[in-house]
């Protein structure tokens, strides 16, 4: 393992040293053209001052940063405790030291990414429309995704990476910029300064310098891409390998690409950490070449083919199967791990189809937790029970069975009185059921739902409806007629 | 007198040898063990979550006696087993009582609807995975370990100290498969 986290550094090296000089090439020659004779060493020394003024920034807040602008809250287990779980098993499985922190961010639109300075201090960002689409193999699958991230080191590679990407796109826009907006006044002065021969000299370092202020950000935005798509790939598989189960991945990607949302607080810089790209409605032509992530599609037929096993070189196959010819995308040090990785085969497949319906519901007590909500259960009849902040009666009946629920009244704010619960408070229409029962006694009985299942009911059950175990209708069951 | 030299620098190389074979000796104990523990962990876990679990599923399961019993049953042996290669036996039994139950429960929908009953499936279906992620690299520690013991020449003192090797913690395929699923957001 350790093999592989070095093969990424020299790599990433690499990378910082192409991307340092194309800066500092930019900051002279925007400098030689600007201030002729000796301005050079000035445009370059700025150029360095921006950058490392910004990663500085990026070393001590980039995570805070983007947390921030992103919307995410930090959560604590009772919020979610299946995310906290699927945290704490891929905490587990990669072998981290310690547990990442958990955020949430309020937004339909499904997405993740992981953020942090070092492994130790790591946090993991989902969105609520992610918790809601997904099940609990999908949910894991990402996490995975995004462990692997700060498993493999990916994360300080793409923040400072990042920065210096956005220090030449920077540098090179406002110089071209002020050339646009200024750019007859400053001519003008030169040849009065200057003779003839140094002005002709002058104007070939401008034409150069304008040039390469062209040419740098793409070269550098090129080469960026290129790595960080191959990462994308690395922590897939990765990914897999931790939980042994690439069908879970798989499908939550293929979910997350039906989704039609546009995560509103992602932008150009913050887009490369997310794990699908947050902007869908841009650059869709450039695909291949300005993408940040490698196309979705291709990633999920990728672990699609899968057959063998869960390990590195089955995820190379894989590749190689979908692009029909002999590539390498993964680091040889990972290949080198030839233990095999058995895949597991999951108990049961019927969550694959689990409902729209109440998933919806999901996402509405997610949000609500997020904003503090408390949540109650009654001791009666386990039925949960949403309470708003504002609440403020110390005791109240339980909707459904009428047992008597304390409120601990000192973990609530105490203003207006508001109650909310989740199967009664809801405006129930016909159409939120696929069928409805009436039961004709409260004994034992059974009947049959419309895909022919046989469905029985006990005399304890006290539930509105329930889901056929089958085919996943939603069966409305009505009280007895007394 | 060079003879002399010569054999305590001998002693002094063979005497770096025992300490340094020793201390790496020690070191892949110790994390053999730290490894345990993290499965210790969520093993006491399940021992706590069950008696909770029996619980909330009694009331609606009056036809399941068997099941509920067999579950009992496998955690108190699993909570007896003071060796790795017991309590993975006894635990691997425990995970196939639990999972037998899981499928039991798919015929009871008012049970499935309970949230307790929710809440304490998630927490065991995730302690289930907990174990099986731990128990890979407690393996994987248990093979390095073993490795250093067989081998020449650390395998002589492993001899001299008496390091015995550690046991893998193995379950049944069948069990692993079996690990239950859960629905979300039912
Ligand atoms: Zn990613
Ligand atoms: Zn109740």
């Amino acid at each position: 393992m350790w093999e592989l986290i070095r093969a990424n550094r020299r790599k990433s090296i690499a990378l910082f040293i192409v991307m340092g000089l194309m800066l500092m090439v930019l900051g002279y020659l925007i400098g030689e053209a600007y201030w002729p004779r000796g301005g050079g060493v000035g445009g370059l020394a700025v150029a360095l001052l921006v950058w490392g003024i910004w990663s500085l920034v990026g070393y001590f807040a980039g995570d805070s940063i983007l947390l921030k602008s992103s919307g995410a809250k930090q959560v604590t287990p009772d919020v979610h405790p299946q995310l906290f779980n699927v945290v704490e098993e891929m905490k587990i499985a990669s072998g981290l030291s310690h547990m990442p922190k958990v955020y949430i961010i309020d937004s339909p639109a499904p997405n993740a990414f992981a953020i942090g300075r070092t492994p130790e201090k790591c946090s993991i960002a989902v969105t609520a429309g992610l918790l809601a689409i997904l099940n609990r193999d999908e949910l894991q699958g990402v996490v995975a995704h995004e462990t692997a991230h700060i498993h493999n080191r990916d994360i300080q590679f793409m923040t400072y990476a990042g920065i210096m990407l956005g220090t030449v796109v920077l540098i090179s826009h406002m110089f071209l910029r002020s050339l646009w907006f200024s750019g007859g006044r400053s001519s003008r002065y030169r040849s009065r300064s200057g003779n003839r021969n140094s002005g002709q000299g002058q104007a070939i370092v401008m034409v150069v310098a304008i040039v390469f202020a062209i040419l740098a950000p793409i070269m550098a935005r090129l080469l960026y891409l290129a790595i960080s798509r191959r990462r994308e790939y690395l922590a897939d598989a990765s990914g897999a390998r931790f939980t042994r189960y690439p069908e879970g991945l798989a499908s939550a990607l293929e979910k997350i690409s039906g989704s039609k949302e546009d995560l509103k607080t992602a932008n150009k810089v913050t887009a490369p950490m997310y794990i699908v790209n947050p902007l869908k409605g841009k650059g869709k032509k450039l695909a291949n070449l300005s993408s940040t992530h490698p196309p979705i599609t291709e990633r999920i037929r990728i672990l699609r083919s899968m057959a063998g096993g869960a390990g590195y070189a089955d995820y190379q196959s894989a590749y190689e199967k979908v692009h029909g010819k002999k590539s390498s995308v993964l680091p040889q040090s990972a290949l080198a791990d030839k233990s095999a990785v058995p895949v597991l085969i999951p108990g049961q497949e019927e969550m694959a189809g689990a409902g729209q319906k109440s998933s919806r519901r999901e996402f509405g007590d997610v949000v609500r937790a997020v904003n503090q909500y408390l949540f109650l259960f009654c001791a009666g009849c386990g039925l949960k029970i949403k309470v708003p902040p504002e609440f403020k009666k110390k005791q109240f009946p339980c909707p459904r069975c009428k047992t008597q629920i304390e409120v601990p009244l000192a973990e609530m704010a105490t203003v207006g009185a508001v109650l909310e619960s989740v199967d009664q408070g809801r405006q129930e229409t016909q159409k939120d059921y696929d069928m409805v029962y009436r039961r004709k006694r409260s004994e034992w009985e059974s009947f049959r739902c419309n895909c022919g299942k046989t469905i029985q009911l006990s005399p304890h059950f006290s539930g509105n409806y329930l889901d056929c175990s089958n085919c996943r209708r939603k069966i409305k069951i009505e009280l007895p007629q007394i | 007198m060079l003879g002399y030299i010569i054999v305590i620098g001998l002693i002094i190389v063979a005497a770096m040898f025992v300490i340094g074979a020793y201390n790496s000796l020690v070191r892949l104990r110790n994390q053999v063990k730290n490894s345990w523990s993290q499965i210790d962990v969520q093993l006491k876990r399940r021992h706590d979550l069950i008696p909770n679990l029996v619980e909330t599923a009694k009331g609606y399961m009056k036809h399941e006696r068997e099941t509920l019993e067999n579950i009992t049953e496998a955690r108190s042996k699993a909570m007896g087993a003071d060796s790795v290669k017991e309590a993975s036996k006894a635990e691997s039994e425990l995970s196939g009582a639990v999972s037998k139950f899981f499928v039991v429960v798919e015929n009871y929908p008012d049970l499935k609807a309970n949230q307790n009953f929710l809440s304490l499936q998630e927490e065991l279906t995730s302690t289930e995975n907990k174990i099986a992620f731990a128990r890979q690299s407690y393996n994987d520690q248990v093979l390095f370990f073993n490795n250093k013991i067989q081998m020449f020449p650390s395998n002589v003192i492993a001899g001299m100290f008496n390091f015995k090797e550690a046991d893998y913690f193995e379950v049944e395929t069948q069990a692993e498969r079996d690990v239950p699923k859960v629905d979300f957001g039912d």
